[in-house]
């Protein structure tokens, strides 16, 4: 499902003496099966843009299309039911949202709003918990009994057994420790590789965006001030930081031994491993010359 | 140096009825001197959060004692001795309770009936230790991540604590507002003799301590300095933690043939090492 935000803006208690611009003239294109990442400090309008991508608001300005469904604005639109099982929002802190007796009833708690018949919506459930490293016995604890880390991977089941193919991730890792960070977004990760999922990471972590994403755009001052692909984007220092963001870690690292080594790498490396490899492959080279 | 506070044998569980439950922490004993920065770090469920709030009596240990200035932490001297430490939490949205910077700094002041004018003189000096001073009247909600973490840190110190707990104060923020509150951190400790304990995911936060525990499943796992501690490597991967990114660095560069000294704690002696390492330069 295409995704595209045309000119939106959008602003908070609209009319009154509150209102508040939070979005100006947005526009943004997410094709089907991409990976984009939106980054942008504290305060830029990611978590407004978001609540956009499924209609939890409508803009105030301009079109935001949905796949086939489009949302403009100062018109009403009919049946935002099917766009919102397609397109799952996992918001920050999901675990806050559990609130059934047991993991099962929890998991199945959206299919079953959406129509999907019980003994589908408990398959689905049981599918899920043990495709996110859940042992089975979760499924008929209660959700407060469990871990901090179990609770979030709960919380992420709920919203992939409504089976989206849009997925939205609010700082999906945020209070997690660093095994269970990695665990889920290499799940999130697959989910992209082998199901050809389209996902959106809104997240203030630059390594995460480098790593993963196939497409980075950055908000700043309620406006999508630039988008590209991740090399372009971490590649730009400059752009960066006048919108009081910094390079990925790697990035940094490369330049220090950039500067050392006096000329460019052949390119900018996202990953540890991969930056490793390019450093390594120049220091054997000079070093054996 | 001087204990400040301490854990003897500490064990504490949430359902104690029940023998077949994991108790939260067992048997845990550790000591923070006066004026350190420790830093507790540990996977999810490993009994962090239980030990701070064993820390604050918050939750009394079934088994065991706490020990904060000298004294048993108990019903009786939990006010006085609450008074000595100031904490900061992870969400900066939860813990306003004032409609402007000024009257959430004074908030625990009055409930601690400190004489107006002397209020006055504390709001200013603690707003000024964290460089917030300008924000004097300003709403909280128009402050940025860090900016909101650091007046939650001036609320602690206007009550001139003797300890700062930080449970997981940065892991909400982005990098700039993280680096932010912990450059405050770190002035303070310079000027003042503030006692630090943070519990973080942040490997690359408790690189700055003086000292590291480590908890796994509810026991104190191993204990030291960040150079001892990150020493372990991949031991510390096996428990759900990670590496600093300088030390990973240092890592796979060995692993692709290139000479180092050691590994790194920090980029510049990573980069300095490389160099030197391989071209004699």
């Amino acid at each position: 499902m295409d995704i595209e935000l045309q000119q939106v803006g959008y602003a908070y208690s609209k009319g009154t003496p509150f209102e508040k611009q939070a979005l100006t003239d947005v526009n943004l294109h997410i094709p089907s099966g991409s990976y984009q990442a939106i980054i942008g400090h504290t305060g830029s309008g990611k978590s407004t843009l978001l609540q956009h991508l499924n209609a939890l608001l409508k803009p105030t300005e301009g079109t935001v299309k949905l796949g086939d469904l489009e949302i403009q604005a100062k018109k009403k639109v009919k049946n935002l039911k099917p766009v919102r099982q397609k397109i799952g929002i996992v918001f920050q802190f999901p675990e806050h949202q559990l609130f059934d007796e047991t993991v099962l009833k929890d998991i199945m708690f959206g299919p079953l709003n959406f129509g999907v018949p019980a003994d589908e919506a408990e398959r689905r459930a049981r599918a899920l918990v043990e495709q996110l490293g859940l042992p089975e016995e979760v499924l008929e604890k209660s959700p407060f009994d469990l871990s901090g880390g179990q609770m979030r991977r709960v919380a992420i089941a709920g919203v992939l057994a409504m089976e989206p193919s849009v997925l939205v991730l609010d700082e999906p890792t945020a209070g997690l420790d660093p095994r269970g960070r990695q665990e889920i977004m290499e799940l999130f990760h697959r989910l992209y590789v082998e199901k050809g999922l389209t996902i959106i990471l809104v997240t203030h972590s630059m390594e995460d965006a480098a790593r993963y994403a196939n497409r980075v755009a950055i908000m700043h001052e309620g406006r999508c001030v630039l988008s590209g692909e991740p090399e372009e984007i971490f590649g730009d220092e400059l752009s960066l930081a006048a919108y009081r963001l910094s390079a990925p870690r790697v990035v940094r690292l490369q330049r220090r031994f950039e500067t050392l080594l006096g000329y460019p790498l052949d390119k900018l490396c996202l990953s540890e491993e991969q930056l490793a490899f390019e450093m390594g492959t120049i220091v054997r080279k000079e070093r054996d010359f | 140096m001087n204990e400040i506070l301490s854990l003897q044998d500490v064990t504490y569980s949430y359902s104690p009825e029940d023998s077949d439950m994991r108790k939260a922490v067992e048997g845990i004993s550790f000591t923070v001197n006066d004026g350190e920065w420790i830093a507790i770090v540990g996977h999810n469920g490993s009994g962090k959060s239980t030990m701070a709030k064993l820390m604050n009596g918050l939750l009394f240990p079934q088994e065991g004692e706490v020990r904060v200035l000298g004294e048993t932490l108990n019903e009786e001297n939990l006010w006085a001795i609450r008074s000595q430490m100031g904490m900061v939490f992870q969400n900066p949205d939860n813990q306003f309770v004032g409609a402007t910077v000024q009257d959430d700094v004074a908030f625990a002041l009055e409930n601690n009936g400190i004489p107006f004018e002397d209020m006055v003189i504390r709001v200013h000096e603690s707003l000024a230790q964290v460089k917030m001073e300008r924000f004097l009247n300003s709403e909280p909600h128009h402050l940025s991540g860090g900016q909101k973490q650091r007046v939650a840190i001036a609320g602690a110190l206007a009550l001139k604590p003797r300890i700062l707990i930080l449970d997981e104060a940065t892991s909400m923020l982005d990098p700039q507002g993280r680096e932010e509150v912990l450059a405050t951190v770190h002035k303070l400790r310079q000027d003042t003799q503030l006692t630090v304990l943070s519990i973080t995911h942040d490997l690359e936060e408790a690189l700055l301590a003086d000292r590291i525990v480590v908890m796994n499943k509810g026991k104190v796992y191993t204990e030291g300095t960040p150079s001892d501690i990150f020493a372990r490597g991949q031991e510390l991967v096996e428990l759900g933690l990670d590496l600093p990114f300088s030390l990973k660095m240092s890592s796979l560069m060995l692993a692709q043939g290139v000479s180092l000294e050691s590994v790194h704690m920090s980029e510049d002696e990573l980069v300095k090492d490389i160099w030197t390492s391989n071209f004699n330069k």
